[in-house]
C-alpha cells in the first residue's frame, strides 16, 4: 500500500513534520494513529499532559481541537469536552501557548481541529502565521468544503502548514476536486453523522476508501465512529491512519484527576497502538 | 432579479460552510430546486395549496385607527396572521415540503424557535402523511408550551435540545447534525432565510408570495407603490418575503426591526446587525452576536422568533449596500405595540410582529399623510397571550 507514496513524496520537499512521519511510518510498514483531544478540556493546564500521554502510549501524530461552542460536526462528547475548555477559559491564544510548550518537549506532528468562523474572526492570515510559530503542522476545518476552502488553502500552502481535507462516503465525483492540491493526508469519514462512537461504519466504507486511494497518492486516515481497539482491528486494512476522538475524551471523562486521566488515556492510546502493530 | 451571485453568495455573505458530509445533499437539493422553479406543474401545486390550503391571498388592510392616532403615513397591515397555522412560516412549509415529495424524501425535519415553524411543518406533513421531527430548544419548549402541544397534536415528534443556550441557534444546529446523519432519506425544512445556500434563495423565493401580492394589492387600493416597508427580522424571512418583490422599485425604503430586548447597550438583545459583526454561523457568512473569537453570544428577546444571533445573509448584503435599513426596538416597545394593535385595530399580533408594530409607532408620526406604510403583520399573538400576561401581570402588581 506504500509504494503509491513514493510518488507523492518524491515531488515534495520534507519539511513539514506530517510527511516525514508517514515517510517514517512507510519504512517501518506502519500505520498512523492519530487521537485527538480537545485542547483545555478539563482546563488548559492538563492537556500537555494528556498530549504526552498519547506520544508515550505510541501515538504517531496529535490532533487538538480548539474549544468551539457550536461544532456542527461534533456530537455530544466532543460537544461537551468543548464546553468545559471554554468554561475553563481557553482562547486561541491558550491553544497557541499549549501548542508551543507541547512542541518544546516533543517533535510529534501537531494538527488542529477548528471551526472556520474561529480562524475568520482572528484573521486568516494571522492564525497561520501564529500556528507556524506555534509548531504546528497541519489543520483540519470540518465546516470548510472545497468550494470555501481556497484563500486559507492558498495561505496555509504558504506558510508551510498542511491543510488537512474531509471526504464523505457521500462525496463521490467530488472527492477528485477534494484531494486535488491536498496535502498531508485525507481525513475519510468513516460514517455519515457527527464525530462519536459507534458499532457500525458506512456499508460502502471499502468502495469509498478505494476511490479516494485512486484519486490521490496521499495516505488516508479514517475518522469518526472508532471505538477503540475492535474498530481499529475491524478497519485496519483499510487506511494508512486512524483517528481517534470520542473515546478518548470518553476515557477522560470519567476520571476526576488529571493524573488519573492521564494514565487512562496512556492505557487506552496502548491499546490502540497494539490493535494496530498486530499481525 | 437575481442577486445571488457566485456559489449562492449576496455580495460577501451567504456561502456553504458545512461539513463535506451534507454537500452532495445541498448540491443535490439545488438541482432539484432549481428543476422545480422551470416547472410550471411545481408552481401550480404550490400556488393550489397556498390557495386552498392556507387561504391565500391575505389580506391588505388598511388601519384607521392606528392611522389616525399617529397622525402619519397611512398604515396597511400585510396580514400574514390570518394564514392557516397563524403565520407566514406555511407559505415556506409548503414549498419545502412538495419540494421533498418530489424528491422521494419520506422524512421531515425541521427546527424552531416560537414554535410557528414547527407547527407548520407539522401541519403539512399531517396533510400529506409525512414523518415529522421538530427540534427544538429547551427554554423555548418552557415557553412556548402550546406550541408544542399543538405541535404533538398534528402527530409531529418534538426534540428538545438541552445543549448551549436552550433556543433556536441550538435547535437548528442539533437539526443539522441529524441532517448529516440521514441525509439520505430525510429533508431538511429550514423555516428562515438562513443556513447554507441554496436555503437563503429558496425559502425567500418561497415567501416572496407575500411582497407579490402585498404589491398588486396596494396598487389596486391606493393606485401606486408605498414609501415604506417595516418588517421584523429575526433570521428575516418575513421581511424578506415582504421586501424582494420591491427590491428594484428603488423609491420603497425598506425597514427591518431587529429585537433589541432589554436594550442595545445591554447584553441581552438579538439585534444582529445593529449589534454584531460578520462571521460564519450554520453555513453561512453574515452578521452575528458574537465574541472576539467568534463564539457565539447568548442572545435575548421576549419573542421567541427573532431569538437568534444571526440574520440570513440576503439582509446583510442589503444592508452593507444600503438598500434596507435595520432599526432595533425594545421588549417593552414590543408589548406596547402588542397592546396598541390589539386595543385600537382588535388584533393581538405576534410578539415577533409587534416588533414590526412598535416601530411604525415610532416611525409614522415622522411621516407625511399623504404618504403610505406597509406594515408585515407576520403572525397571531395567540401564542405569546402568557408571556405578555407575566409581564403585565408583574407590572401591574407594582414588580
Amino acid at each position: 500500500m506504500w509504494k503509491r507514496l513514493l510518488k507523492y513524496w518524491g515531488e515534495k520537499k520534507m519539511e513539514n513534520r506530517i510527511d516525514k512521519k508517514f515517510q517514517a511510518l512507510q519504512a517501518a510498514k506502519r500505520q498512523a494513529l492519530i487521537p485527538f483531544v480537545v485542547a483545555g478540556d478539563p482546563n488548559p493546564e492538563a492537556t500537555k499532559d494528556i498530549v504526552l500521554a498519547m506520544v508515550d502510549g505510541g501515538a504517531d501524530i496529535i490532533e487538538l481541537g480548539i474549544p468551539y461552542a457550536d461544532p456542527l460536526a461534533d456530537g455530544t462528547i466532543i460537544q461537551a469536552a468543548a464546553q468545559r475548555s471554554l468554561a475553563a477559559g481557553t482562547c486561541i491564544q491558550t491553544v497557541l501557548e499549549l501548542a508551543a510548550a507541547i512542541r518544546q518537549d516533543t517533535e510529534i506532528p501537531l494538527i488542529l481541529l477548528v471551526y472556520f468562523n474561529s480562524i475568520f474572526k482572528y484573521g486568516q492570515a494571522r492564525f497561520i502565521k501564529n500556528i507556524v510559530a506555534a509548531g504546528v503542522d497541519g489543520i483540519i476545518v470540518p465546516d470548510l468544503p472545497l468550494e470555501e476552502r481556497t484563500e486559507l488553502a492558498a495561505l496555509a500552502k504558504h506558510y508551510g502548514i498542511n491543510m488537512i481535507p474531509l471526504a464523505a462516503p457521500t462525496s463521490g465525483e467530488r472527492i477528485a476536486r477534494i484531494v486535488n492540491e491536498a496535502q498531508g493526508f485525507v481525513y475519510c469519514v468513516s460514517s455519515m453523522g457527527v464525530t462519536g462512537m459507534r458499532q457500525t461504519f458506512h456499508n460502502k466504507l471499502q468502495d469509498f476508501m478505494d476511490e479516494v486511494k485512486e484519486a490521490t497518492a496521499l495516505p488516508r486516515a479514517i475518522g469518526f465512529g472508532i471505538s477503540g481497539p475492535e474498530s481499529i482491528k475491524k478497519l485496519k486494512h483499510l487506511a494508512e491512519g486512524f483517528i481517534v476522538g470520542s473515546a478518548i475524551v470518553k476515557q477522560m471523562e470519567s476520571s476526576k484527576r488529571v493524573e488519573e486521566m492521564r494514565e487512562k488515556v496512556y492505557d487506552f492510546v496502548l491499546s490502540l497502538r497494539k490493535a494496530l502493530d498486530q499481525a | 432579479m437575481s442577486i445571488a451571485q457566485k456559489q449562492g453568495r449576496f455580495g460577501v455573505f451567504g456561502g456553504q460552510y458545512v461539513p463535506e458530509t451534507v454537500m452532495n445533499a445541498l448540491l443535490e437539493l439545488e438541482r432539484e430546486y432549481q428543476k422545480c422553479v422551470k416547472d410550471n406543474k411545481f408552481y401550480d401545486e404550490y400556488m393550489m395549496y397556498l390557495r386552498e390550503y392556507t387561504g391565500r391571498p391575505s389580506p391588505l388592510y388598511y388601519a384607521k385607527r392606528l392611522t389616525e392616532k399617529l397622525g402619519g403615513a397611512k398604515i396597511y397591515l400585510k396580514r400574514e396572521d390570518l394564514n392557516h397555522t397563524g403565520a407566514h412560516k406555511i407559505n415556506n412549509v409548503l414549498g419545502q415540503v412538495i419540494l421533498a415529495r418530489r424528491m422521494g424524501k419520506k422524512r421531515i425535519i425541521a427546527e424552531t424557535g416560537a414554535g410557528q415553524h414547527g407547527v407548520a411543518t407539522a401541519t403539512v406533513c399531517a396533510m400529506f402523511g409525512l414523518e415529522c421531527e421538530v427540534y427544538m430548544g429547551k427554554e423555548d419548549v418552557e415557553r412556548q408550551r402550546l406550541n408544542v402541544f399543538r405541535m404533538k397534536l398534528l402527530g409531529a415528534k418534538v426534540k428538545v435540545v438541552e445543549a448551549g443556550t436552550g433556543t433556536l441557534k441550538d435547535a437548528t444546529s442539533e437539526a443539522i447534525r441529524t441532517w448529516v446523519a440521514r441525509v439520505e432519506d430525510t429533508f431538511y425544512v429550514i423555516g428562515s432565510v438562513v443556513g447554507p445556500h441554496p436555503y437563503p434563495s429558496m425559502v425567500r423565493d418561497f415567501q416572496k408570495i407575500i411582497g407579490q401580492e402585498a404589491k398588486a394589492q396596494i396598487l389596486e387600493q391606493e393606485g401606486r407603490l408605498p414609501e415604506y416597508l417595516i418588517a421584523c427580522v429575526g433570521g428575516g424571512s418575513n421581511a424578506m418575503g415582504l421586501f424582494y418583490p420591491f427590491y428594484e422599485d428603488k423609491t420603497v425604503r425598506m425597514i427591518g426591526v431587529e429585537a433589541a430586548g432589554k436594550g442595545i447597550d445591554t447584553p441581552l438583545h438579538a439585534a444582529s446587525i445593529n449589534g454584531g459583526t460578520v462571521g460564519v454561523l450554520h453555513g453561512m457568512m453574515t452578521y452575528l452576536l458574537q465574541n472576539e473569537e467568534g463564539q457565539i453570544d447568548p442572545v435575548y428577546s421576549i419573542s421567541a422568533g427573532l431569538d437568534y444571533p444571526g440574520i440570513g445573509p440576503e439582509h446583510a448584503y442589503y444592508h452593507q449596500s444600503g438598500r434596507a435599513e435595520y432599526v432595533a426596538v425594545t421588549d417593552d416597545e414590543a408589548i406596547a405595540g402588542f397592546q396598541t394593535l390589539a386595543e385600537i385595530e382588535g388584533i393581538i399580533p405576534a410578539l415577533e410582529s409587534a416588533h414590526a408594530i412598535a416601530y411604525a409607532m415610532k416611525f409614522a408620526p415622522q411621516t407625511a399623510k399623504e404618504e403610505i406604510i406597509i406594515v408585515n403583520l407576520s403572525g397571531r399573538g395567540d401564542k405569546d397571550v402568557e408571556t405578555v400576561a407575566k409581564v403585565l401581570g408583574g407590572e401591574e402588581n407594582g414588580k
